[in-house]
């Protein structure tokens, strides 16, 4: 099955047609040596053998719907409401290109159009963008384009350790060509205001992320001040169900705002597709990476949409484009614009509460108990960080062996000083008697394990 | 195609016209005719010094986006803000309101390396046949 | 065939803002079942966020309206050049949706998601063998995230051998715009070289930019010409010569497999994108997958996570897990870095793996043998009607001058629009840069005879129009959801979100 629909006498036809005798007649510039090569794959298997052994891979493993799960660190199991799926999964959508041709690609344009537009409420922003491939590569394009605004005289970049790992893993190795100086991570703990404090004359840009990686809302109240100060500018990191409660970094003068997208109608599928917010000011929009869609009228003067402020992109700028981004995720900005007019002004609030009250709750359970202890200094959303009396690994492998339970994020894994701390993460999917489970769990866990 | 007799043109289709020390660059008639519709203009900062033959501009159609060249070298002056919301005025009035900077010229014996009008209009037929 | 937009669409649709009505909401949330906790300071918080409210009939509605604006595979011919329209098998998406993939979370411990790891470490040997090489990191998720991995990875080499000097990417003139764009991305420097008549690269012009500084060539074969590059040899060894590496831009390699193997053909990187040649939806811009594969000699340089096989209870293995897992996250040694979180767009992974199953190796040879013989016939088809860019045998794709001889002032662009009033996408326009008025043309393989005899025929009639009724043309497209847009006061005044009434 190769989805090919001649018939012999087609093909037959095409190649008289055409010319030649054989299909391989058109191969004749391709070297003798290397041409049809023998391919060592497995045999082909029908839809219905195919789907089985598929089904029986997944099965493999052990899904959150199976293992309730406290995992959250940067991928968050929230609830896809079913019209999300049922609209991304129409053809029209999602089997069209990127709308180069405007005329007959309304429904693609105006749908990342009205995702840009509530993506600028969200944020609190005036340009947004119609998406990266993920929070990480999106907060390295927000760095690039610091670097660009500063026309490249500026090559220092301030990251505050409190941002997720593996978006500071991909600035540095997007900008290792470039030269830069990246400062501020290499310590585990260092307060907003210690990291602002490198903020020098030669710095770009930056970045800080809140709710940050350990689940703690960050006051950015005069933070930006500070920044511009400097003439740098602020990159805020953002989880966009925590905008449905926290105050927009737009309201605080940041001047890029990045963040996965995921929660917004997204699934967790293992890690990707997800979806890369970027959201920035109209004064840097020339400045900024990825498509654009504008609005304007078409030749009888009706409203319309189509790709706009183009010159940025590498098709025509080559390589003094802002970025060489083309394919980003479309349809993921469309599962995230659909959810987002699902949930609506209140819904949106009522999401992040039901997260921020469960959390809490869980969070109070576990640090009652005796062995163990919540870092709450800090103001919380969804995650929040506890103290283990055993090591991470063993927790968690304790919890799903006994209890069927997905426990948090090894801290340690990416933070010397918090070995032995957990990460743990509640959405609005959790209910009371998962919350329940996991705290009796972990009271076992210390009196089995720990003993 | 219009064009200025006081002014002094290079191969790249910029403009400048002298006024003691200082001058006024912009793109001329058939520059903004080749581009159609100008959508945008990038402009230096204040300040910045640009040599002979520099990129010191980007003019954008929807389409295309053009490097503009320093005629002359010198430090920029002032820029011209009203091509910021008006990019039209590059196709309306090119030689006119829609000068891109003016300078404080560097070296002005670098003038005399630039066309005269008609050595310009002769130039730019050349180009058209 | 003719496209009815204007039947299905007479009035225009209201942006979302418009239906909002305070007080609807599309969906439900479940009760609190537990305490409320207090709320943080009140000055972290807002106030209210400006979201539409509309009802779940409401929201469907204008969402499937929207859709009914849109062109899409599943409508019609969608001949886009460089893009591999083709059709995406509905297999694939039953297979991504399968909840025992798409509900594991990424950081969920190995021996949780082994069938994940599995599906990816097949999917990485599968690409291995088609395309010829060592290594696979399927982490890039896009073509242009391929290239910049790609480039990177070559920069990378040249940096551990303390070749410093390496700072020069030569990129033919038929280029796809990312080529230079990633080149600059990764802090390097572009070089040009044409092409020579027959549509190669100039191999005397290639020659004079080798050197000790050229880190590598970013080369497209078959070219955006839809030409195989007749001098491959020789290329190689100019660059590999001057010690150079050479990338694979692999968007066009709908044309070769089974036909031949990049890695064999001297290619030391090159980025597959899953969302053309493996048949994974475009979902209109997005998301793709990029995987990389790469020689053995950058293997230790692939982005990571990648996943490895290690089967624990043969004697020797000493990767120290326990028993019944047998795949693993490793971080090559010398690793560029992670390109982005996690491990890739693995929903689009399942998509391509589940076509590469469907196939096997007959199968996929069949795709790109087809592609390249629905290419020639087309070709053959429009023979009189529309110059050819090149006259030689066509890969899966070529390019034609979009200029009647009749009507020359009619443009490519007006051909492309009066096209959809025909119910045809229309090609690429004015790429690749080197051919002027370019209409670029791939109709892919899942394509039937009819559809390419009508799709000519469309454009044989258009050239009558062009020649008797210009006008027509001009205005073009006539039963459109809306009529061409004035891109001038889009980008004069960029009005990028709604801003009420």
């Amino acid at each position: 099955m190769s989805y090919v629909p001649h018939t012999d006498a087609d093909r037959a036809e095409m190649l008289a047609a055409i010319g030649v005798e054989r299909v391989e007649d058109l191969f004749h510039d391709v070297p003798a040596s290397s041409r049809f090569p023998e391919l060592r794959l497995p045999e082909p298997l029908s839809e219905m053998e195919l789907m089985a052994e598929l089904e029986a891979m997944s099965e493999e493993n052990m899904d959150v719907g199976h293992y309730p799960s406290f995992l959250g660190a940067g991928a968050y199991n929230h609830y896809v409401p079913s019209l999300v799926d049922q609209i991304i999964s129409r053809s029209e959508f999602y089997t069209a290109y990127t709308p180069y041709q405007p005329e007959i690609s309304q429904g693609t344009l105006q749908s990342i159009f009205e995702y840009q537009s509530m993506i600028c409420a969200l944020t609190g922003m005036e340009v947004a963008n119609a998406s990266h491939y993920d929070g990480a590569t999106a907060t390295a394009e927000a760095v690039i384009m610091a670097l660009n605004v500063a026309r490249g005289r500026r090559k220092k970049v301030v990251m505050s350790p409190a941002v997720h790992p593996e978006y500071r893993a991909v600035v540095r190795t997007y900008t290792q060509g470039v030269g830069l100086q990246i400062v501020g991570d290499e310590v585990g703990s260092r307060s907003l205001h210690d990291v602002a404090s490198l903020v020098d004359g030669d710095t770009a840009c930056l970045i800080v992320q809140t709710p940050n990686f350990f689940g703690q809302i960050e006051d950015l109240s005069g933070l930006a001040e500070q920044i511009h100060a400097a003439k740098a500018m602020l990159i805020v990191v953002v989880d966009p169900i925590s905008l449905g409660l926290l105050k927009p970094p737009g309201d605080d003068d940041a001047d890029i705002v990045v963040g996965e997208g995921q929660s917004l109608g997204n699934g967790l599928n293992y890690g990707g597709p997800y979806l890369g917010i970027f959201a920035c000011r109209e004064k840097d929009m020339r400045k900024m990476a990825g498509r654009l869609v504008g609005q304007t009228v078409d030749a009888d003067g009706k409203r319309g949409f189509t790709l706009t402020l183009s010159t940025r992109e590498q098709h025509i700028r080559r390589e003094r484009a802002t970025s060489n981004i083309c394919t980003n995720q479309a349809l993921c900005a469309l599962a995230a614009g659909v959810h987002l007019a699902a949930l609506g002004r209140k819904g949106l609030r009522l999401l992040a509460e039901l997260c921020y009250h469960k959390a809490h709750y869980a969070a109070a359970q576990i640090d009652a108990l005796p062995d163990y202890e919540v870092l709450a200094a800090r103001p919380f959303l969804k995650e929040f960080v506890v103290r283990c009396p055993v090591p991470v690994s063993e927790v968690n492998d304790y919890l799903l062996a006994e209890w069927g339970i997905t426990g948090g994020y090894d801290l340690g894994r990416d933070y010397e000083h918090l070995a032995g701390h957990m990460l743990v993460c509640v959405t609005e999917v959790v209910p009371r008697g998962d919350i329940d489970a996991l705290v009796e769990a972990l009271a076992e866990v210390a009196e089995e394990v720990g003993r | 195609m219009k064009l200025d007799p006081n002014c002094r043109y290079d191969q790249e289709h910029e403009w400048v016209r002298v006024e003691g020390d200082e001058a006024l660059i912009g793109i001329t008639d058939y520059a903004q005719d080749q581009l159609s519709d100008v959508v945008y203009v990038e402009l230096p900062e204040v300040g910045d010094t640009f040599d002979q033959g520099d990129v010191f501009a980007v003019v954008e159609s929807v389409k295309t986006a053009s490097d503009v060249y320093m005629p002359v070298g010198g430090d920029i002056l002032e820029i011209n803000e009203a091509l910021e919301d008006s990019p039209e005025l590059v196709n309306e009035d090119p030689f006119g309101q829609a000068w891109f900077v003016r300078i404080a010229i560097a070296d002005p014996s670098e003038l005399d390396d630039l066309m005269d009008a008609e050595a310009y209009r002769a130039y730019v037929e050349g180009l058209d046949e | 065939m003719k496209a009815d937009f204007g039947i299905r669409c007479s009035g225009a649709e209201p942006v979302i803002y418009e239906l909002s009505k305070p007080g609807r909401m599309a969906t439900t949330l479940p009760q609190l079942d537990v305490p409320q906790a207090a709320l943080p300071d009140a000055a972290l918080l807002r106030d209210d966020v400006d979201l539409p409210e509309v009802s779940e009939l409401d929201l469907m509605r204008h969402y499937v309206r929207m859709s009914q604006l849109n062109w899409a595979v599943d409508i019609g011919f969608y001949p886009l050049g460089s893009c591999t329209m083709k059709y995406n098998p509905k297999v694939n998406e039953a297979a991504a949706r399968l909840p025992g993939f798409a509900r594991t979370h990424p950081y969920q411990d190995v021996h949780a998601v082994q069938g994940n790891l599995r599906l990816m470490h097949e999917l990485q040997e599968m690409l291995k063998e088609v395309a010829g090489f060592a290594g696979v990191s399927l982490q890039p998720s896009a073509g242009a995230h391929g290239e910049l991995t790609g480039v990177l990875i070559m920069r990378a080499y040249h940096v551990a051998r303390g070749d410093m000097q390496r700072t020069r990417i030569i990129v033919p003139d038929s280029a796809h715009g990312t080529n230079p764009a990633t080149t600059n991305m990764a802090g390097l420097e572009v070089v040009e070289v044409p092409s020579d008549a027959r549509g190669n690269v100039d191999l005397a012009a290639l020659e004079s930019v080798c050197g000790e500084t050229v880190c590598g060539l970013m080369l497209t074969n078959p070219n955006t010409l839809g030409l195989f590059e007749e001098q491959l040899p020789a290329v190689m060894e100019l660059i590999h010569g001057c010690g150079g590496l050479v990338y694979g831009d692999g968007a066009n390699f709908n044309a070769l497999m089974g036909i031949a193997k990049p890695g064999e053909l001297g290619f030391d990187v090159m980025h597959f994108n899953l969302h053309k040649t493996f048949s994974t939806p475009h979902g209109g811009g997005g998301p793709g997958a990029g995987p990389v594969g790469v020689a053995e000699l950058l293997v230790p340089f692939l982005p990571g996570p990648v996943v490895a096989l290690c089967r624990c209870e043969e004697a020797g293995c000493d990767c120290q897990e326990e028993e019944g897992v047998h795949y693993h996250l490793v971080m090559p040694e010398q690793s560029i870095g992670r390109v982005r979180s996690f491990y890739g767009n693995f929903g689009v992974l399942v998509r391509a793996y589940t076509y590469m199953r469907a196939l096997g190796a007959e199968g996929l040879r069949e795709v790109s043998e087809m592609a390249v013989l629905n290419a020639n016939y087309l070709k053959t088809r429009l023979a009189g009607v529309l110059p050819v860019s090149h006259q030689r045998t066509h890969m899966h794709e070529f390019v034609v001058k979009g200029i009647y001889p009749s009507a020359p002032d009619v443009h490519a662009l007006d051909i492309s629009k009066r096209l959809i009033d025909y119910g045809f996408h229309p090609p690429t326009n004015y790429f690749p840069l080197i051919v002027p008025e370019a209409l670029m043309i791939e109709p892919t393989e899942t394509e039937s005879k009819e559809t390419l005899d009508a799709f000519a025929a469309a454009l044989r009639a258009i050239g009558e129009e062009a020649r008797d009724d210009p006008e027509l043309l001009h205005e073009a497209p006539h039963t459109a959801p809306v009529r061409r847009l004035d891109e001038v006061r889009a980008a004069r005044e960029p009005i990028l979100r709604w801003q009420g009434g």
